[in-house]
């Protein structure tokens, strides 16, 4: 059976690739997404948190032997808790003004992110070895998918839906959705909001960094790994609308899977599909697929 | 009043003798760079829009610009026009879509779009893709005179950037500025007076960025070539860093700032140099190595403590002084 | 404060004039502002920084002082300085260079848009630039000019000469993975045409857009084309990540991977298990004989690194532009150039290296196989060389060329 002269076993392949970015594209939208919500930021250096996350994994096997499934608790941790840091620091202080000097403040952050990484690790990149857990590949009948691939799939779904599930049927996240609506009013009934405003910025951190690690078998750990990526899931965002969790997750594997798409039939406009997508909905839906315009 | 016009006409007389004690072809880069962020501040200053992707205009009007005079003979002076005029064709577009969002969502529309305008110059024929718009002749003026002479163009570029100046001075001043500012100020409450405000966004919007096409244009017949540079979204953050150190929404503001930021650019290796030798420590020297890091430095900084810029904390300076 | 500032101003401007006043003095058969200044102009901090960066600066340094710090009895000067990538950065050093700070010569040069946007300056400042780290071949062809050498490899040269040698070898059906831009659509051209010409057929082509995220799904269309070679023309960022997703797909196990532009620092980083068995083309390489490694070993002692075929290229042309002005006897740029058309360059980058009528530096190119882990001795021991390409048949001919200088004869 062909589609438009690709056979289909081929388009299934590529599909299920289109989904293992896509679910990069969800937990870096999601990331945001929770942030915004909250803080009202729009972290820029979420690119440059997500490198480090990856930075933590290699450090971590080169420096202290540690394996990649403890890189993948313990680096999310680390750069969460460098998350914190930088919300108590500098962050905090911009809450009561316009949106967009945590917007240029974050900006600013990754370049110096960026350029520290970069100076002391040079650019060329690091390599970063599949765990031996995860080796070879399985042939799932249309494809021979890489174990670990499927592996990204999997826990990256997990880890969205998990988020979903705490922030949308939780106590924890009635508090969280409630201090998004009226931050005073919730601190009146004795929550210590600041509080959760810090562990809420750190927890879209490690999520960025989770996300760094898991990309870091898959592709070069390199300090400008983030910096291409963060263009697209900002738009990723527009799309979506920052309005809901699932939303972002959704539009973040649903973009993953078009790309994927434009890969076969028309290679070209690759890196350009998400864009154009990001027109069209403008021009049918300016508050975005899930979004609702305040 | 008086003061004012004092002022402008000192500066006017600086700009006339600055080539013979600084480099030109520095203060005619740093010029484009200052147009372009006075451009920028139109918007960001005076109509509350950050653009997160100026650097499509400065680049869109390079590009045409050096297009229309090398491939299709225009003369200099109308190579110039048609990047002031593609900076607006594209402003439009590019405006009328990020419009229909605010905020935020502003800055991340005009960047998403600018990075395709990025993808559009990298694969295009004419632009050359990663190897630049290379040797666009400087012309003639009018037919006459000869722009070869660094000193002849800086005077060309130094009029282009006052006639630049002059209407963005004038746009602030009038009747529309002060709807503009009103929009900055309280956006329901200007659309409750009856004020068409995504009209005057969009006006606002392509005057900024046909002026932010002509720096364009202006740098690239000075500089004889055009690259990706100066569409990559790193220029769209690098005028963001000019007006805000210099001083959002302050008229001299941006132009301080464009200097600053390129004399940084092109003297941080010399001063960590200087620094390393009177200092004597070695590591001063890889300062010039890190222009990335001080840029995002500053930035923080900027934000943090320093938020109404150069221009802004001298004027506060001024008026908290006693007379 | 202000008449400090005047004062100082005024201080400048008097020195500027006396420095051009001077340079104008300069008369041919003496060396002007009597020191010999050669400039590294390079990217220290972004995407380039490991081919050349502080590395180049150190290698113009060694050649210095190989060649005993003065010339004609007057000092030799190396300076560096980071164009950033950005050609305004770069022309505009490259002019202060020259009309204030009297650098004779200009070396590295690297990232395409740079070296053209200089090589303009040259030619207008007629002062001498050795582009050692640009690889486009434009250089010496439409924005070719009297003062400027394309020094150690071009676009052409490792395009044609890897295709050419592995068609030789028995690769004759190739599926290329090409970066959507002017850049990859030559690389790619170019090495088609070799095959072709060869014998060999090429199966199809995937154009994918510069720094993708993954290349998996270009790959798998590589995979299906079923040819014996996969030729990557891309570069950096974009050459790792493929050869990553290449091996995670087994694609290497049944086809081979051709690097049309891959670089010592890319196999360094990468490592031996996921590159072995790659084909690629280097003008040079640290260990191929007693020579090279000399160097190399020098060289490692200070940046604790081998060097890349881009540093190595601005050691030796830093060499020859000495010898040359030692030659003849001044740093004048047009005796100079002269002497660099005309005599051979033997050091231990090039043997039999010459400089063409075009600018174009001919020497011998090498077919690299990365070695297995298992066959690697010792650290940076990296390659088998497959084959020598001699340095006429690696580089574009010059009846080819569209260089105005040559065409208009």
């Amino acid at each position: 059976m062909e589609i438009f002269g690709v056979p289909l076993q081929a388009m299934l392949g590529q599909l299920l690739l289109g989904l293992v970015n896509g679910s990069f594209y969800a937990m870096l939208s999601l990331g945001l997404a929770v942030i915004f919500g909250l803080l009202n930021i729009i972290n820029f250096s979420h690119g440059a948190l997500y490198m480090m996350g990856a930075y933590g994994a290699y450090i971590g096997l080169t420096t202290f032997e540690m394996n990649y499934w403890v890189a993948l608790v313990v680096a999310p941790l680390v750069v969460g808790a460098f998350g914190m840091v930088i919300e108590r620091a500098m962050l905090q202080w911009l809450y009561k003004l316009d949106h967009l000097y945590g917007l240029l403040l974050t900006f600013g952050l990754t370049l110096m992110l960026e350029g520290l990484f970069r100076s002391f690790f040079g650019v060329s990149g690091q390599p970063y070895p599949v765990p031996d857990a995860l080796r070879g590949a399985t042939d799932v009948g249309f494809m021979v998918l890489p174990n670990y691939r499927a592996w990204v799939v999997l826990a990256s779904l997990i880890v969205c839906f998990a988020t979903w599930f705490v922030i949308e049927r939780t106590k924890l996240g009635a508090y969280l959705r409630a201090a998004t609506e009226n931050p005073k009013l919730v601190q009146a009934f004795g929550i210590n909001v600041p509080l959760m405003v810090m562990l809420t910025f750190g927890f879209g951190v490690a999520l960025a960094a989770f996300a760094g690690v898991l990309a870091a078998p898959i592709i070069q750990v390199n300090p400008l790994m983030g910096s291409n990526l963060i263009i697209v899931v900002f738009a990723v965002v527009v799309i979506g609308g920052m309005g809901s969790i699932m939303g972002a997750i959704l539009t973040g594997l649903g973009l993953g899977l078009i790309e994927g798409l434009t890969k076969v039939f028309y290679p070209e406009a690759s890196s350009t599909v998400v864009f154009v997508i990001m027109i069209i909905v403008l021009l049918v839906r300016p508050a975005g697929l899930f979004g609702k315009e305040k | 009043m008086n003061k004012q016009v004092i002022g402008y006409a000192l500066l006017i007389v600086l700009g006339l003798l600055a080539p013979f004690f600084v480099y030109p072809v520095f203060l005619m880069k740093a010029l484009c760079f200052a147009l372009f962020a006075c451009a920028f501040n139109l918007l960001i200053g005076y109509t509350g829009l950050l653009s997160f992707g100026h650097a499509a205009f400065l680049g869109g009007g390079g590009y045409m610009a050096g297009q229309a005079i090398k491939m299709w003979g225009f003369p200099t002076e109308l190579g110039l026009l048609m990047g002031m005029f593609s900076g607006a064709v594209l402003g439009f577009v590019i405006g009328s879509l990020a419009i229909r969002r605010q905020g935020i969502y502003f800055a991340m529309i005009t960047l998403a779009l600018s990075q395709m305008l990025y993808f559009f110059c990298l694969q295009a024929k004419f632009t050359g893709g990663e190897d630049g718009l290379q040797a666009v002749p400087r012309g003639t003026l009018l037919g006459s005179i000869s722009l070869a002479d660094d000193l002849t163009l800086y005077y060309v570029v130094f009029a282009i950037f006052i006639a630049g100046f002059w209407m963005i001075h004038r746009t602030i001043h009038s009747p529309f500025g002060q709807v503009l500012k009103a929009i900055r100020e309280n956006e329901p409450r200007a659309i409750s007076l009856g004020y068409d405000v995504d009209r005057y966004k969009l006006l606002a919007f392509v005057i900024s960025t046909a002026l932010a096409g002509l720096a364009g244009a202006t740098k690239t017949v000075m500089l004889g070539f055009e690259t990706l540079t100066d569409v990559h979204w790193h220029m769209s953050g690098e005028v963001v860093l000019m007006t805000l150190l210099g001083g959002m929404g302050t008229v001299l503001g941006p132009v301080v700032g464009a200097f600053t930021v390129k004399a940084l650019e092109d003297k941080l290796g010399d001063f960590g140099d200087l620094l390393a030798v009177t200092t004597g420590i070695e590591w001063f020297k890889t300062i010039g190595e890190s222009v990335t890091i001080v840029t995002g430095l500053i930035f923080v900084v900027c934000v943090l403590a320093f938020r109404r810029g150069i221009v802004g904390e001298l004027a506060a300076l001024l008026k908290n002084k006693p007379h | 404060m202000k008449q400090k500032t005047l004062i100082a101003l005024a201080v400048s401007a008097a020195l500027l004039a006396a420095t051009a006043a001077y340079a104008q003095q300069a008369k041919p058969g003496a060396i002007s502002g009597d020191v010999v200044k050669v400039g590294v102009l390079t990217d220290m901090s972004g995407l380039y920084s490991d081919l050349g960066g502080q590395g180049s600066v150190e290698a113009a340094k060694m050649a210095v002082a190989d060649f005993g710090g003065k010339v004609l009895g007057k000092n030799i000067e190396v300076i560096g300085a980071d164009h950033q990538n950005k050609a305004d950065v770069g022309a505009q050093k490259a002019r202060e260079w020259f009309d204030q700070q009297g650098v004779d010569m200009i070396t590295d040069a690297l990232n395409s848009a740079v070296g053209i946007a200089v090589t303009k300056v040259a030619g207008e400042k007629k002062r001498i630039l050795m582009d050692v780290g640009a690889a486009s071949t434009r250089l010496t062809n439409e924005d070719c000019n009297p003062y400027t050498v394309h020094y150690a490899y071009d676009t052409y040269a490792l395009a044609n000469g890897t295709g050419n040698a592995i068609v030789k070898q028995g690769g004759k059906s190739w599926f290329f993975l090409t970066a959507d831009y002017a850049f990859g659509h030559s690389l790619e051209a170019d090495t088609a045409n070799v095959v072709k010409a060869g014998g060999g057929t090429v199966a199809g082509a995937v154009r994918h857009p510069l720094n993708a995220a993954d290349f998996s799904s270009f790959l798998l269309q590589a995979q299906a084309s079923k040819a014996q070679i996969v030729g990557l023309a891309n570069a950096g960022g974009d050459t790792i990540n493929s050869i990553k997703a290449a091996n995670e797909f087994g694609i290497t196990k049944n086809q081979k991977l051709a690097g049309l532009l891959v670089f010592i620092t890319d196999i360094h980083s990468l490592g031996l298990p996921t590159t072995q068995g790659m084909f690629l083309t280097d003008g040079w390489y640290w260990d191929l004989n007693d020579e090279t490694r000399k160097f190399g070993r020098r060289y490692f002692d200070k940046m604790k690194k081998m060097p890349t075929m881009v540093q190595a290229g601005v050691y030796s042309s830093t060499l020859t532009y000495l010898k040359a002005v030692a030659a003849v006897g001044t740093d004048n740029a047009d005796a100079v150039m002269a002497q660099l058309k005309k005599a051979k360059i033997n050091d231990m980058f090039a043997k039999n290296g010459y400089v063409r009528a075009d600018g174009r530096m001919i020497h011998d190119m090498y077919l690299m196989e990365v070695k297995k882990q298992s066959e690697s001795k010792y650290p940076w021991d990296y390659y088998h060389v497959r084959a020598t390409i001699p340095g006429e048949q690696a580089y574009q001919p010059l009846s080819l060329s569209r260089c105005p200088m040559i065409t208009k004869k």
